[in-house]
């Protein structure tokens, strides 16, 4: 397959960055798209050029460290797929493709495709856990949880963590990610003593990240690679709500953190 | 030198309550004042962190991700062991320890092994505790499935992504300290060399990635939990970043290097199919469970597989392992994959891979079990080769995996250089010559959650480490030395990029080092592997500089270690005249091509001190001593 591509060039987070026009040839259908990168960067070194930076590790749809938008869509045009899981097979000969980085105001560029998502795992240490200090367990069967609680639980926590809900949302929302979280250890018996405080101090850390609003366009559920589903926003906002009006200090504290 | 293991004496059930009835312990007040360097953020160095944070040291932890989430552990698919005996199929502390003493091919440590089969229970009850979504039955209670090497059912697994969950219960306990302060994160940071001052190791020295600052940081004590080299053999399952960096730099600070030659290949991967292919998709060992593993009778039959008839299928594993059939271990699974290939009798268009036939299990139980159970590997090899394993088998090969050597460590999962433990898969300790499968998330949990809070605090009780500080002249000479490297990296200029010389050496040790090793191969390998470091160093390109994100820097970093380590690991395989586990040597063989093993001469751990580049290594043993279980030659016909 021949291609023509339009990619994100960006020297680093404080530089000018533009869209490059690249002509790739000799691309197998049955390479993944990251391969296909490869197969560019590969020709750069040969040209002495730069390689594009992209962020990709498992290369297996897990770790949620690649990303890119391709033609306009996070993780590109195949549902229920990251992008080290696309293959060019998906793909035309002759196709025109522009690869451009996630986009959000918490997500600033760090280099060309490679963005800073830390904004993430601070929402995690804002609440994202179960306090249960190591050897404080009691026999794991002492506490049996319901199967289809069990996986719904699972379906939350299938959550990669990669951002594309945050890249597809036109408000850079964060909330299918921190609702999936809530999800997964609210359903669980173990998830309860903390779910009020949890569901109040990750909302909040998510609004001081500059994620935007949900107004409800559930791009983000259509992009997600995994799949989960935007019912989780629908049982944060719930929780959030009724944690919200019980708790009596709520409002002065964030009143006061703002 | 012969090695000490320090195994606490005693009968081998008590030694570890024997060993936490003697150690000391650290004050709660001076806990605080010893700063601890945890590099690795995967299930052995999150739980590690997140514990020691727990008990008040203060943590630095590093990983070279943007998120201690990414750590190659997520990736794990099938389960993690722990004798729980739940299924009451017969299970024990017993009988996990001696299936992995035995699925190691007996190259392990006794006391090391029955230690992890003894913790494993707390494990699961750690994790449940943190939230992880292990599989339940309907009554709630959970569910097990069995796993190759093993006739019971102890395996507890989250779907297909058993890995993910429990990174993400680590990772969750890791986040709640660095919340709490007790832990510092350093992501996308690299460590590039050990610090040892006084024959103590009390630091590292790291790169950032994203700005490239070079950077002291000075400890109590150093803990790696940096995960295997798997990628040595360029592609493997395991993810990109993989790299043997920081154990080899360990290595070349002092720390010995044991076993090396023992690498695992895992039976169950997507086969290769072009050559600018840059990983091989694992498929779950637990598809065993279920799939029956064939090839055509015939060489060279081309028929569809649908059409080739019952009676000119060869299930080459229940053929010649009637009791553990297609659950065979891996490297005998393996071995037996490339024999039939080697026939001619391989499919695909490679000829390199055997079918993975799930048309009796979908007949007998029906496509909808099928797919509770696999449903989400089905569809990522439904993804990677645009075919339906519901109506046609999957085609499998074998390829590099996991890697059961490391730096050598003692019981308390120390190395020879003091201060300096080592955690996880970047050790050698538990799995002998060939891990057993869902061994290896419990081991690193074991080490992380329950091993290291005890024995480090006896080092620290016992050793009462001064403080160093950051100028002390031995930092002076590391950061120099880190510094110089990446210079000449960059100053090579060369035309080549530092891929291609990986794919290069990878394919010389799958050809001369991967699943059958002889001395000629071995011997060719340990010639051509400095020629391509030569020409490494001659013609790489690493455009840029030092002070930005530097992709191409941190590759041929990465690379240049793997040129020098690739050599150690060869001479290792080439000294180890026997074969054992997933090291088979073709000089070693029975009649019937099964390994043959040399417990007189080889049942120890080789444990290897660096000597230069290029020199040959000096090689230490420690004697394996076997008090509770017999060598057996390990049938599992
Ligand atoms: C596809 C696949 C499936 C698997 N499935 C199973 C399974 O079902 N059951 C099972 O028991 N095992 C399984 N395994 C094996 C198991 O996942 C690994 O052995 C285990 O997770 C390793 O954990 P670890 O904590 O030792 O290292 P890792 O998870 O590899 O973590 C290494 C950490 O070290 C960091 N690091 C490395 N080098 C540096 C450096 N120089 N500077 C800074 N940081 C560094 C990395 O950033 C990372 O955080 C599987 C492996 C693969 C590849
Ligand atoms: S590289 Fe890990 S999810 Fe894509």
């Amino acid at each position: 397959m021949n291609l023509t591509l339009y990619i994100w060039r960006q020297r680093d987070r404080n530089a000018r960055g533009q869209m490059v026009k690249y002509h790739l040839s000799d691309v197998s259908p049955d390479m993944s798209f990251l391969e296909m990168l490869d197969l560019l960067n590969q020709k750069l070194y040969e040209s002495g050029e730069e390689p594009i930076a992209f962020d990709h590790d498992c290369r297996e749809g897990i770790c949620g460290m690649c990303s890119l938008v391709i033609n306009g869509q996070p993780h590109g045009p195949q549902a229920a797929t990251t992008t080290c899981q696309l293959h060019m097979r998906k793909f035309k000969d002759g196709d025109t493709i522009y690869i451009e980085p996630f986009r959000a105001r918490a997500f600033p560029v760090i280099r060309d495709l490679v963005v800073d998502r830390s904004a993430l795992d601070r929402i995690i240490q804002a609440g994202g856990f179960i306090s249960a200090p190591t050897g404080s367990a009691v026999d794991a069967n002492s506490i049996p949880v319901p199967r289809d609680e069990a996986e719904t639980a699972m379906d939350a926590a299938e959550c990669i963590g990669c951002g594309a809900c945050v890249a597809a949302c036109k408000n850079a929302s964060a909330m299918l990610f921190t609702a999936a979280k809530i999800g997964h250890l609210k359903h669980l018996p173990q998830g309860q003593p903390e779910r009020r405080r949890r569901v109040l101090s990750m909302v909040e850390q998510m609004d001081a990240e500059g994620f935007g609003n949900c107004t409800n366009y559930y791009e983000c559920e259509a992009a997600c690679p995994k799949e989960i589903s935007v019912k989780f926003i629908a049982e944060m906002n719930r929780d959030y709500l009724k944690a919200a009006l019980t708790d009596p200090n709520y409002g002065e504290k964030k009143s006061s953190s703002k | 030198m012969i090695l000490d293991g320090k195994v606490p004496p005693g009968p081998l059930e008590d030694k570890w309550t024997e060993y936490r009835r003697n150690m000391k312990l650290v004050s709660p007040a001076n806990k605080r004042k010893y700063r601890i360097i945890v590099v690795g953020s995967g299930l052995a160095g999150a739980s590690a962190a997140a514990t020691l944070g727990q008990l008040g040291y203060n943590v630095d932890c590093f990983c070279f991700q943007d998120s201690p989430r990414r750590a190659h552990s997520i990736a794990a698919q099938g389960g993690i062991n722990a004798a729980k005996n739940y299924q009451n199929d017969g299970d024990s502390v017993y009988r996990l320890f001696y299936d992995t003493i035995k699925g190691g091919d007996f190259r392990a440590r006794e006391a090391n092994v029955y230690r992890l089969a003894e913790i494993s229970t707390a494990i699961i009850d750690q994790c449940v505790a943190l939230g992880v979504p292990f599989a339940r039955e309907y009554g709630g209670l959970l569910a097990n499935r069995s796993f190759g090497g093993a006739q019971v059912s102890r395996t507890f697994y989250a779907r297909g992504q058993t890995g993910q969950q429990l990174l993400l219960g680590a990772y969750s306990a890791l986040q709640r300290q660095i919340a709490a302060g007790q832990v510092k994160m350093h992501t996308r940071t690299e460590m590039l060399d050990l610090v040892v001052v006084n024959g103590q190791a009390r630091g590292i020295i790291t790169r950032n990635l994203v700005t490239g600052e070079i950077k002291r940081h000075a400890a109590a004590a150093v803990i790696l939990a940096t995960g295997g080299y798997g990628t040595v053999f360029y592609l493997s399952t395991n993810a990109a970043g993989c790299n043997v960096t920081a154990a080899y730099r360990a290595y070349k600070r002092g720390a010995l290097f044991a076993n090396p030659c023992f690498t695992q290949i895992h039976p169950t991967c997507i086969p290769v199919h072009g050559e600018h292919q840059s990983k091989l998709t694992l498929m779950s060992e637990s598809l065993r469970n279920d799939g029956r593993v064939w090839v055509p009778k015939k060489p060279g039959d081309t028929r569809h597989p649908n059409d080739i008839p019952e009676d000119e299928r060869d299930y080459y594993l229940e053929r010649k392992y009637p009791s553990y059939g297609n659950l065979s271990p891996r490297d005998i699974a393996s071995r037996a994959a490339k024999e039939v290939c080697d026939e001619g009798r391989g499919v695909g268009q490679l000829g390199r891979g055997v079918y993975l036939d799930f048309r009796d299990a979908i007949k007998r139980l029906g496509r909808e079990t099928i797919a509770a159970r696999y449903g989400n590997l089905f569809e990522m090899y439904n993804r990677i080769t645009d075919e339906d394993p519901y109506e046609v088998p999957m085609r499998i090969y074998p390829a590099s995996h996991y890697t059961m050597g490391g730096l050598w460590v003692d019981y308390s999962l120390m190395s020879n250089v003091p201060g300096l433990f080592v955690l996880g898969e970047a050790n050698f300790s538990d799995h002998g010559a060939n891990r057993l499968g869902a061994s290896a998330l419990m081991q690193g949990l074991a080490d992380g959650f329950f091993i290291i809070s005890d024995t480090l605090g006896n080092y620290l009780a016992t050793t009462k480490p001064d403080p160093v500080g950051t100028d002390h002249a031995a930092f002076d000479e590391a950061e120099t030395e880190v510094r110089d490297r990446l210079q000449k990296l960059l100053n090579v200029r060369g035309k080549r990029s530092p891929d291609s010389f990986h794919r290069a050496l990878g394919s010389i040790m799958w050809e001369y080092c991967g699943m059958a090793r002889n001395a000629q191969g071995l011997k060719k390998a340990l010639s051509e592997i400095p020629a391509i470091r030569e020409e490494f160093w001659r013609d790489v390109r690493v455009p840029g500089t030092g002070e930005e994100f530097n992709i191409a820097l941190e590759k041929a970093g990465r690379v240049a270690d793997y040129l020098e380590f690739a050599e150690l690991l060869c001479h290792d395989a080439l000294t180890r005249e026997e074969s054992c586990g997933g090291h088979f040597r073709e000089e070693y063989q029975d009649e019937e091509g099964e390994a043959l093993r040399d417990d007189e001469n080889f049942a120890h751990v080789a444990a290897w001190e660096y000597q230069g580049v290029g020199k040959t290594p000096v090689l230490h043993k420690e004697p394996l001593v076997f008090e509770n279980v017999e060598l057996t030659k390990r049938s599992y016909k």
